[in-house]
């Protein structure tokens, strides 16, 4: 059975569009016009995701999150303006999965999709070993090798590291690394530059910054894993 | 207007003449004594006129329940009073706001002199008459001789009763008079029949009052007032019409006043005077040393009495002199004044004796000039001024004339054997000069005594006792004490002299600094707030300055402190100030219930703004002598407050048409560039139906993605215009950064080979990064535009000097030398780069604001080897995070 997706957008050529999308890439979709619908939908077909538009006629998109995840299991991705950071920010620390920039683009929306799906099935500690390219994390063992060659990361950085595998492919925000990489220091943005500025010296090709790990601006870091 | 002959109109009875026109015309029934029927006389004539289809209204009458009074206001339209709640009693004043409202051709206003309850708008009903007049409605009103203020003392003189409630004798210059009059023997038959209101309590106090002498007196000086009132009315005419040449006058009289209580007097006395010989007259007040000494209540008298002589038509003059004497000497001359009119205080023989009389010397030494002498009536309070305390001289100075006297006593001890009696006298006048000299007189006559004392004691004999024997030195010991007079009286004189001096230069340097620091300013609001400081500290007082913009009620714009109040009936007081360009509030003529006192800050004729000032403990806020600085530091104040307003209007309209220039260039801007992209989206839409090609949707990505730019460019320029940039600023690695904006803006940059040299050890840096974010893509989308098809185009960091400097460099025509800064402004393109490539001129504008917003600044030029533009963001050190340090990493 596909999975079933609910698309929560006011405006009927987006949804158009992501129903066409989404139904080429397999998924069933469901459609929701405004929050009050959103939740009705929500309730009665069980949606294993969905992409919510923040900006929605009846009310505060934000506050409809704690809602759609209340009863039900399922993963929200929001759907929000470029800028607005305060606003992803919001909807990943109430309990979003991960967000996309509008205007999207639909291979990126479908690759969120597959994470985000992926991650709700499993559970957190599920994915052993992830891949990007010539560098593998070994979770378990704390190893983390580039081809053959084990990397020496400090302590730090493995901490760092090993929190954007273990949600490969999906957002983390800053405050969410610092509470858990700095638990009980003086937690600042400068340090976790640093670290990860380290971390791409050792794990990224030369001139290719962020192939590995890619900078949210202003909300955190995703760490690109193959599929 | 004809003028006839040689005669030459008089410009300010014209002026008077041109502000009679449009204004209501008063009409005063006057008489001699309560009782005579004015108000009836003023209901009868009111009410002919509305027969005549005037419209008429009752403002207010008293009927004091007289039959035939009430009858006749039967027929006319009573606007309702108004009740105003006064220690608990409801006091009906009439309703001021509502006449006006109402409007009417004719309002009946009953007993001018009537003295409004406290909290009105104006203290006195003749004030509430003046507003109706100066509002177009003619006035009947009422009024008895005594209340004449020029009359009021006359009338005291010879009736025993001193009304307090006067009404100015210019208010009777400007109207008709129409006397209502019966002879006394009638008067007083009415009165037996109880046809008369007198209040009760007033009863028997004026039975005498209403003695058939008295009245006949009372009805001589009405009847000779309205004489003299035609009389100025028809000269008044006659110089407007420049008929004649006799009148000017060539008497100026002048008047002296002083701060004893009877100085009011004086003024009415000079304003009869005037009147008599028709001449300009001027109420003088010397300020000589001793003013400074001068009591709060002092003060107030003199503001009073000067107050007073300006609403009798004087004008008035403060003269600083170092005596009374030679200050009016200095201004009858100035002035060339023939008379002059001194008050004649009952001061003692022996005050006169020892230092001389003032009008004796007057008279003496002002030639040519008549002066009347008044006696000045002693009232209650009037005591001489008090000497303070303070003139006994400090404590510490007695001991040091006794150390003095005791050092000169040793010292002629040990020389006694070379020095005979004299030259020992002759020491002793050292510590009698030193102490004079230093604390005044009356230790110096301590020292006098103390040295006598001591000269008898110790040397003159018989030694050890303080007889004398030789009668010849008696004279030592006065010529001691007189050398303790001369010397104090001298350096009293002279230090009195220096404070003044001191005083005055004080003023001068308060004004000079004033204006100095407030010249510099080029903010309104900063201006207003220092004022109000400046005021504040200068005269001890709370301050608010009030200012209405574009035609709204005002606000407050700056307060000397943060906890101020002002009520409704403060509110009033300002707003009146600022209505009618004159000072209001508690001191004032004008709403003096409010706690505040207003004064408007005019220039041009108009109030700008207006200042508040207030006492905390609810007194007087300013004292009569420190008005003049007031005033002076007001007037300076608004000719800045209007400087700064016409350079505001001036920007203003610059700004207003830059913006013009702007709409034009972003309508046509807007069209062109959002309809380029949506032409081409829409033809390859349309080709799709013929199948897909790679390039067709190529364009459609690529066109799509330019619209998306453009339409990110607009939104963050609106934001910049509306001073909407909100900054979120954390610590933001450079190179991340700028592979960050490389990779959103690859679209913009196909067909380039982009090199980034941003070093990983860079510092980082301190900006808001999503705004970085904008400025980078715009620096490169603009790169990529104008850089050669297939060149490269290189991003470097450099950290140098403290700074970081970050460059965007492409190859290409590069921009015109000299002219590089223009590329920054709105909507401009350099020539040489036109539309043909696309896109607007607000992405540089963009980077430009981000950027300055941030704390850095953007650098446009050509690369050194001149083989393209660059662009550089400078990063100042400011902005850059200091090493981090290891341990937390």
């Amino acid at each position: 059975m596909p999975a079933k997706i609910l698309v929560v957008d006011d405006e009927a050529s987006i949804r158009r569009l992501l129903r066409n999308t989404l139904e080429r890439a397999g998924y069933a979709v469901v459609e929701a016009a405004d929050g009050r619908d959103a939740l009705i939908r929500a309730g009665a077909e069980y949606p294993s995701a969905i992409l919510l538009d923040l900006g929605l006629p009846d009310r505060d998109g934000l506050g409809l999150i704690p809602l759609l995840l209340q009863n039900s299991d399922t993963v929200i991705l929001v759907v929000s303006a470029r800028d607005a950071t305060d606003e992803k920010v919001a909807a990943l620390d109430l309990g979003a999965h991960d967000f996309v920039s509008k205007p999207f683009d639909t291979d990126e929306l479908l690759a969120r999709l597959r994470v985000a799906l992926r991650h709700r099935g499993v559970s957190e500690t599920a994915p052993k070993i992830v891949r990007k390219g010539d560098v593998t994390i070994d979770l378990d063992r704390r190893l983390v090798c580039r081809g053959t060659v084990e990397l020496h990361l400090t302590r730090k950085e493995h901490d760092v590291l090993a929190l954007l595998a273990r949600h490969a492919g999906r957002v983390v925000t800053h405050d969410r690394i610092l509470a858990v990489a700095w638990a009980g220091e003086d937690p600042r943005v400068e340090y976790l530059r640093i670290v990860v500025r380290n971390l791409r010296q050792k794990l990224e090709a030369p001139g290719a910054v962020g192939s590995i790990i890619a900078n949210e601006l202003g909300v955190g870091y995703r760490l690109r894993a193959d599929q | 207007m004809p003028v006839s002959g040689d005669g030459r109109p008089d410009p300010e009875a014209l002026l008077r003449a041109a502000a009679q026109e449009g204004r209501g015309r008063l009409k005063i029934f006057l008489g001699a004594a309560p009782g005579v029927g004015k108000t009836f006389e003023m209901l009868s004539e009111g009410a002919g006129r509305r027969r005549d289809g005037t419209d008429v209204v009752v403002g207010v009458v008293e009927t004091h329940g007289r039959a035939e009074t009430e009858a006749l206001t039967r027929g006319h339209e009573i606007i309702p009073r108004l009740n105003v709640a006064y220690e608990g009693r409801a006091l009906g004043e009439m309703d001021l706001d509502a006449v006006l409202a109402r409007g009417p051709r004719l309002a009946l206003v009953d007993e001018l002199a009537h003295t409004n309850a406290p909290g009105s708008r104006h203290p006195k009903r003749y004030q509430d008459v003046e507003e109706l007049l100066a509002a177009g409605i003619d006035v009947y009103s009422t009024l008895n001789i005594q209340h004449v203020e020029s009359l009021n003392d006359i009338v005291a003189s010879f009736t025993r009763v001193r009304v307090r409630e006067t009404v100015p004798d210019s208010i009777l210059e400007m109207a008709e008079i129409e006397v209502v009059d019966i002879p006394p023997d009638e008067l007083i038959e009415r009165l037996k029949a109880g046809k008369v209101y007198l209040p009760h309590e007033a009863t028997r106090a004026l039975s005498h009052f209403f003695s058939k002498s008295n009245l006949s007196a009372l009805r001589e000086l009405a009847l000779r007032r309205a004489a003299q009132a035609v009389d100025t009315q028809m000269l008044e005419h006659v110089r407007a019409l420049g008929v004649g040449g006799t009148w000017a006058g060539s008497d100026r009289i002048v008047v002296a006043i002083n701060e004893l209580p009877g100085a009011d007097g004086l003024v009415r006395a000079a304003k009869r005077v005037a009147d008599g010989l028709r001449g300009p007259w001027t109420a003088l007040f010397i300020e000589t040393p001793r003013t400074a000494h001068f009591s709060d209540a002092q003060h107030q008298r003199v503001a009073a009495v000067m107050t007073l002589a300006t609403q009798l038509g004087a004008a008035v003059a403060t003269v600083p002199a170092t005596s009374v004497v030679e200050g009016i000497r200095g201004f009858l001359t100035d002035a060339r004044a023939t008379q002059l009119v001194v008050g004649k205080s009952r001061r003692s023989r022996w005050f006169e004796f020892l230092h001389g009389s003032v009008v004796d010397r007057l008279i003496r030494e002002t030639p040519g000039v008549t002066v009347h002498v008044l006696p000045m009536e002693e009232g209650p309070g009037s005591s001489p001024v008090r000497r303070q305390s303070g003139n006994w001289g400090k404590p510490a100075g007695y001991l040091v004339t006794l150390l003095l006297v005791a050092f000169v006593t040793a010292l002629a001890s040990a020389l006694f054997h070379i020095l005979d009696l004299g030259n020992v006298a002759l020491l002793y006048l050292l510590p009698v000069m030193a102490a004079a000299s230093l604390f005044g007189l009356r230790t110096g006559l301590f020292a006098g005594i103390a040295s006598s004392l001591a000269y008898n004691f110790f040397f003159l004999p018989p030694v050890g006792t303080l007889s004398v024997s030789n009668p010849e030195n008696v004279v030592s010991i006065f010529v001691l004490l007189g050398v303790a007079t001369a010397t104090s009286q001298l350096t009293s004189r002279v230090r009195a002299q220096a404070d003044m001096a001191a005083a005055s230069a004080r003023t001068n340097a308060t004004l000079a600094g004033f204006l100095r620091q407030l010249s510099a300013i080029n903010d309104a609001s900063v201006a207003a707030r220092m004022i109000c400081d400046d005021v504040a500290r200068l005269f001890d007082v709370e301050t608010v300055l009030l200012t209405s913009s574009g035609g709204t009620s005002l606000t407050v714009q700056a307060a000397s402190a943060p906890g101020y109040r002002l009520d409704t009936m403060d509110m009033a007081a300002a707003n009146w100030a600022s209505d009618n360009g004159t000072a209001a509030g508690k001191g004032s003529g004008t709403l003096a219930a409010s706690e505040w006192l207003f004064q408007p800050l005019k220039a041009g004729g108009k109030a700008l703004a207006v200042i508040g000032v207030a006492k905390e403990n609810s007194g007087d806020p300013i004292r009569a002598d420190q008005l003049p600085l007031l005033t002076s530091l007001i007037d300076q104040a608004a000719l800045v407050l209007e400087r700064l307003r016409l350079e505001t209007e001036m920007r203003d309209v610059d700004a207003v048409r830059t913006r013009d220039r702007l709409r034009a260039a972003l309508l046509s801007s807007v069209s062109h560039d959002l309809r380029t992209p949506l032409t081409a989206v829409i033809a390859a839409a349309d080709q799709l139906d013929h199948g897909a090609t790679p390039e067709l949707i190529g364009t459609i990505k690529s066109e799509s993605a330019r619209l998306n730019r453009f339409v990110a460019n607009l939104l963050d320029m609106a934001r910049v215009e509306a001073g909407a940039l909100k900054l979120n600023v954390e610590a933001t690695d450079l190179s991340d950064a700028v592979a960050g904006a490389a990779h959103d803006a690859r679209r913009a940059l196909q067909g380039h080979d982009v090199r980034l040299q941003v070093s990983p050890s860079l510092p980082l840096v301190r900006v808001d990064a999503q705004l970085l974010h904008h400025c980078l893509l715009n620096l490169l989308d603009n790169a990529g535009r104008y850089g050669d098809p297939g060149t490269e185009i290189i991003v470097e960091g450099v950290h140098l000097y403290g700074q970081i400097r970050l460059s965007i460099l492409d190859h290409g025509p590069g921009l015109p030398p000299g002219r590089e800064a223009e590329v920054f402004e709105t909507f401009r393109r350099l020539e040489g780069s036109d539309r043909a490539i696309g896109g607007t001129g607000l992405g540089l504008a963009i980077v430009k604001a981000f950027a300055e917003a941030m704390g850095m600044s953007v650098e446009a030029g050509n690369r050194d080897d001149g083989e393209g533009a660059a662009f550089t963001l400078v990063f100042p050190a400011d902005l850059i995070v200091r090493n981090t340090s290891e341990s937390h990493i």
